[in-house]
């Protein structure tokens, strides 16, 4: 017995059949909390599960033990489809200098109210 | 029993009671009350000392977790009998779980039941949840407002704890041949500590209706098992009932080794907080 435990495995586990399959790792899952009524999901993090059902499960333990859901995503992390980091440029700088993307860029026309 | 529920006051729905609510209460149970709320407490508490060993080795740490949780669960449910049974004696939790020699336990012997591998350790699980379920779900009607408070807490708790446990016993027997082969053998060295669960005991008539007559939850219990293992494409392994006698105090040679566990730290340094 290792780790000097009492009160662990006492020579209790199954008898082994000797085969000894390679350990699959579980896929990878996303996870999104929403807090509270009327908020969004938002990204919480990620872990591992056998399947879809498990991960719901795994998801309350590891991101709702303390309040701070009432409702759960979870998505395969292989689903998601990602910007490309090394495309940062292309995707997310144009805006720079573009003011006129922006409400605030334009002056307010006279006689519009309400604006 | 109109002293416990002249106590009530301080449960309010939405505001669960909590072990430091019932530590300030001043009504104390009569002593059959105690007797049970012991009894209760205790298999919470070795349960949750059994369960505590998964952590750091569960097959994945997601499940590390879980079943971390649910010995957390138990642990809490465990405070809350024992504070409420010590105010009959005036004793603490503290001194309930840590100061009672192994006779003075009265948890039953399936709670004391090895780990084994994770497909036994499921199996006992399965057995628990689908008890206390059945078991907390009616002392939510016990004449005894603290034991109905504490069930009420509890019993939601539970309800999560057999669907954790129910998940695995599927993906376990309809898995792989071996993950089956492993789910059969923890049937197989858990179902001889079912009976026991079941036992009437004369305390249980000295309660009236502040308890739950073991009795009375074998129906409900064996149906909600069947279903389980029905689904699971399993049967009941056909083995003989172990002789039980936990609520005597007559235990397995498992508790004591528990017990050291469990004790060891609070005996060393008798009144230490951290």
């Amino acid at each position: 017995m290792t780790g000097g435990s009492t009160t662990g495995d006492d020579g209790a586990t199954a008898p082994s059949s000797g085969l000894q399959e390679e350990r699959v790792a579980w896929p990878l899952w996303e996870v999104f909390v929403r807090s509270s009524r009327g908020l969004s999901h938002v990204h919480a993090g990620s872990l591992h599960a056998p399947d879809a059902e498990m991960a719901v499960r795994n998801a309350r333990d590891l991101y709702t033990r303390r309040n701070e859901g009432v409702s759960l995503w979870v998505v395969p992390a292989s689903s998601i489809i990602t910007s490309d980091p090394d495309a940062k440029d292309s995707f997310f700088e144009s805006p720079q200098g573009k003011d006129y993307r922006h409400a605030t860029y334009y002056t307010k026309s006279e006689g519009v109210k309400h604006l | 029993m109109s002293e416990a529920n002249a106590s009530a006051t301080r449960i309010t729905p939405g505001n669960a009671l909590r072990p430091e609510d019932i530590a300030l209460q001043e009504a104390a149970p009569d002593h059959a009350v105690a007797q049970y709320a012991l009894w209760l407490g205790d298999d919470a508490l070795i349960l949750a000392q059994r369960l505590g060993w998964w952590i750091s080795r569960a097959p994945e740490l997601e499940e590390d977790v879980a079943l971390a949780n649910i010995a957390l669960d138990q642990i809490g449910h465990a405070r809350s009998f024992l504070t409420y049974a010590g105010r009959a004696w005036g004793r603490t939790e503290d001194d309930l779980a840590y100061f009672r020699r192994e006779p003075e336990f009265r948890s039953v012997h399936l709670v004391e039941q090895p780990n084994g591998d994770f497909a036994r350790t499921i199996a006992r699980q399965l057995i628990v949840a689908l008890y206390q379920w059945e078991l907390y779900s009616r002392l939510v009607h016990s004449t005894d407002a603290t034991l109905a408070a504490i069930a009420a807490k509890a019993v939601k708790e539970v309800d999560y704890h057999r669907d954790h446990s129910i998940q695995w016993v599927l993906r376990l027997a309809l898995g792989t041949d071996e993950s089956r082969r492993r789910m059969i053998a923890g049937l197989t060295l858990t179902g001889p500590y079912i009976d026991e669960l079941f036992t009437d005991y004369p305390l249980i008539d000295e309660l009236g209706d502040a308890g739950v007559r073991p009795s009375s939850l074998r129906a409900p219990f064996d149906a909600a098992l069947q279903a389980v293992l029905g689904e699971a494409e399993l049967e009941l392994p056909a083995v003989p009932g172990a002789v039980g006698g936990g609520r005597l105090g007559r235990h397995s040679e498992h508790l004591g080794y528990i017990l050291a566990e469990l004790q060891v730290l609070a005996r060393e340094h008798p009144g230490a907080s951290w």
